[in-house]
């Protein structure tokens, strides 16, 4: 879709610290030019997505619910990039340590949805080897299709970006991961893998959360990743197909994260569609883009519909890690009174990290934080299963939430 | 775009699966109308009596003890209906109306109710009721009638295998019995199409049954005589498959249906009585919270296949 008018550009675009801004209100700034800076080792980069004058710092609703201060700039039109983008060379020509600082300039972050730096993750610590670098395409939820056009228009880029990803991480070997009913895009990967034996293709089961990292991790390798652990203690990285082409955009192009695609979809909406987008550009104007709302809306969402956030207003623009935007209408937005647990045990059953989630979050609706951490409230992932599948309607993941966050504020207040 | 719009922000997710708890209980009623009709089949009024006194019974005890609790009644959700649509296919044909009625109204009351109502109960209310009647009037409730007589008869468990009754009446349920229990046919049907929504859990029934056959099998019974007789299958089918009293883990489910079927056999084996589905469930019941805890589930990452 086109630029918008106003990008709004949030410090607090990925996980880890916000960044530090770069300019000033009333400062000229150019597209792709860095507005802000990583303020700390799990941080990014941020870039100015159009080209005008700076109108704001300021606090600007965050999908979260609060504020966070943003960014806002006013488009002129001009598209005019800023100096020095342009081709950082052949994949060849460039070392490991290079291509770790492209990628970091270029503030890329996981295009997943969890948004984690991504020049983190492909800077392991010496002690734990990598073996493998698996490219998620399992589209992380329903209603989304990024991954699947991405797949399908970038195959090329994706396939760049991973051996770009390779080289800086130091691995022979790349597995991509795609959910057995994409056969066109498993298909083109393998194509690639023919030429290629860098690149190995997997046609996985289709369920949800297969796109999850660490649930992916035991699909592909069997091995779990330990609690509270990151993927690299079992010698594995994972990325997004999408940060694969983020990346090779950054070394083919020299582009920053500056746009991505997402999904806006849902029955709430008139035209649903994949759009490629400014980051920063409010989620109004990309409703209005793709037709706007059909009938009244009741909920409007970034994100999927499992783990996605129920937004406040629709002034919250598009982050990094937005992967779309759903709309309900009204008439589809079912508000639950939650009957007492019936001890179905369907949650068991259901939780992909085989936590008792109804025992957590008894314990959770209680207080009783000990308890709920006795039995790995911090190891939920937070998929949402356990919800989605209570016949008494319980808001099971809601008091798991609860407990993490005030283990998590626990924690840093005793230290 | 008009911006007045009124947005609902409520927590993820936000997909919910069309089940629920009145549909869970709604389903057990309809898989209990076969074993209904060959209850109102075999015992005719009697049967019609007894069903619907212990319905009504255990409906008017819900709202009663709801009003009491000053809590909102929630007799919609079906449970009330199922439980004493439960003890009503537990009573022997010829139990009184007044004593049907009796033990709806303690199988509410006190088996769920003084709990807290629906899904804190640790015991299985009708077999609360059914436990309540058969300690406070023996000879009534163990009094038996042949199907389509009133001929009163004694039960193929009380007979021993060999008896008079062969696998095709037990089957059919051509036996004298309590009102429900006593055609696994019909009760299989009801049962067949729970599993098929998946509102019961079959490694309870197949826990229970096979630790049954095998121990009949070892103590030199007749397995298929065992299976079929008594209370066994409304027992392992509807009762044991409860799911406010029964574990919340598989492995738990597991252990549940392999005790109650050991149980059952010590009761019938070298018990007093020729019957044991009441008793051995409820133990069962009773151990659920400690079998909760000692199966809780290994969580992802910890100590499964090693990091390398």
């Amino acid at each position: 879709m086109p630029a918008p008018a106003k990008v709004i550009l949030s410090l607090q675009q990925h996980t880890g610290g916000p960044s530090k801004p770069l300019v000033e209100v009333g400062q000229e700034v150019k597209l792709g030019q860095k507005i802000a800076e990583a303020s700390s080792f799990i941080s990014a980069s941020l870039h100015a997505s159009v080209a005008g004058k700076v109108v704001e710092i300021a606090p600007h609703p965050h999908p979260t619910g609060g504020e966070v201060t943003a960014i806002v700039i006013e488009n002129d039109g001009s598209d005019e990039w800023a100096e020095g983008i342009g081709p950082k060379g052949s994949l060849d020509s460039l070392t490991p340590e290079q291509i770790r600082e492209i990628v970091k300039e270029a503030g890329i972050v996981g295009l997943g949805g969890a948004a984690f730096p991504t020049h983190v993750k492909i800077n392991p610590p010496p002690d734990k080897p990598i073996e493998h670098l698996v490219l998620n395409g399992c589209e992380c939820e329903a209603y989304l299709t990024t991954d699947h056009r991405l797949m399908m228009e970038r195959t090329e880029d994706i396939a760049f970006g991973g051996k770009a990803l390779a080289k800086a991480l130091g691995v022979k070997k790349v597995i991509i991961g795609v959910e057995r009913n994409k056969p066109e895009a498993i298909e083109a990967f393998r194509e690639i893998a023919a030429r290629d034996d860098l690149f190995q293709v997997e046609s996985l089961e289709v369920k949800y959360p297969q796109g999850a990292e660490k649930q992916l991790i035991y699909c592909l390798f069997g091995r779990e990743v330990p609690s509270r652990g990151l993927p690299a203690d079992v010698g594995v990285v994972v990325q997004n197909v999408a940060t694969a082409a983020a990346v090779a955009d950054a070394i083919k192009k020299g582009w920053p994260l500056i746009k991505r695609v997402i999904t806006v979809s849902g029955t709430g909406v008139q035209e649903p569609k994949n759009v490629e987008v400014r980051l920063g550009t409010p989620v109004k104007d990309i409703i209005e883009f793709a037709g706007g709302y059909k009938g009244t809306p009741g909920k409007v969402l970034m994100g999927g519909p499992m783990t996605g956030v129920a937004l406040h207003s629709t002034e919250v623009p598009v982050m990094k890690g937005t992967s779309g935007v759903i709309v309900f209408p009204r008439e589809e937005v079912k508000q639950y009174d939650p009957a007492p647990c019936i001890r179905c045990g369907r949650c068991v059953d259901a939780c992909p990290a085989y936590l008792m989630p109804v025992t957590i979050a008894n314990f959770a609706e209680k207080g009783m934080l000990q308890e709920a951490n006795q039995y790995g409230a911090m190891d939920c992932i937070e998929c949402g299963c356990c919800t989605y599948v209570c016949p008494a309607k319980r808001f099971l993941l809601h008091w798991i939430q609860l407990a993490k966050h005030q283990l998590l504020a626990l924690k840093r207040q005793t230290g | 775009m008009d911006e007045n719009i009124q947005l609902v922000a409520s927590t993820a997710p936000h997909l919910r699966d069309e089940d629920s708890v009145s549909m869970i209980m709604y389903s057990v009623v309809w898989a209990l109308v076969p074993a209904t009709l060959s209850a109102v089949y075999f015992f005719r009024g009697q049967a019609v009596g007894i069903i619907l006194t212990c319905t009504i019974a255990a409906l008017v005890a819900e709202v009663l003890a709801q009003r009491l609790r000053g809590v909102p009644a929630t007799l919609w959700d079906g449970s009330a209906l199922v439980t004493g649509l439960l003890l009503g296919l537990n009573m022997p044909p010829t139990v009184p109306l007044w004593m049907a009625a009796l033990g709806s109204v303690v199988a509410i009351v006190i088996g769920k109710q003084v709990f807290g109502g629906l899904g804190h109960n640790p015991f299985n209310p009708a077999l609360v009721g059914r436990a309540f009647l058969l300690a406070a009037f023996p000879v009534q409730m163990t009094k038996w009638i042949a199907p389509f007589d009133a001929v009163s008869a004694s039960t193929p468990l009380a007979q021993g295998a060999g008896g008079i009754y062969g696998y095709g009446h037990l089957y059919l349920g051509l036996v004298p019995g309590s009102l429900g229990e006593t055609s696994a046919f019909a009760l299989l049907l009801g049962a067949l199409y729970l599993l098929y929504r998946e509102y019961i859990d079959w490694r309870i029934p197949v826990g229970y049954l096979g630790t049954v056959a095998v121990i009949s099998l070892l103590a030199g019974q007749d397995p298929l005589f065992q299976l079929l007789s008594g209370g066994l299958m409304l027992g392992a089918l509807f009762m044991a498959t409860d799911m406010v009293t029964t574990p919340i883990t598989r492995a738990g489910r597991w252990i549940f249906g392999i005790g109650a079927g050991v149980i059952l056999m010590v009761i019938r084996l070298w018990g007093a009585m020729p019957e044991g589905v009441t008793y051995s469930i409820l133990i069962m019941n009773g151990l659920t919270p400690l079998l909760n805890r000692w199966t809780r589930p290994r969580i992802f990452g910890h100590g499964g296949v090693k990091a390398q």
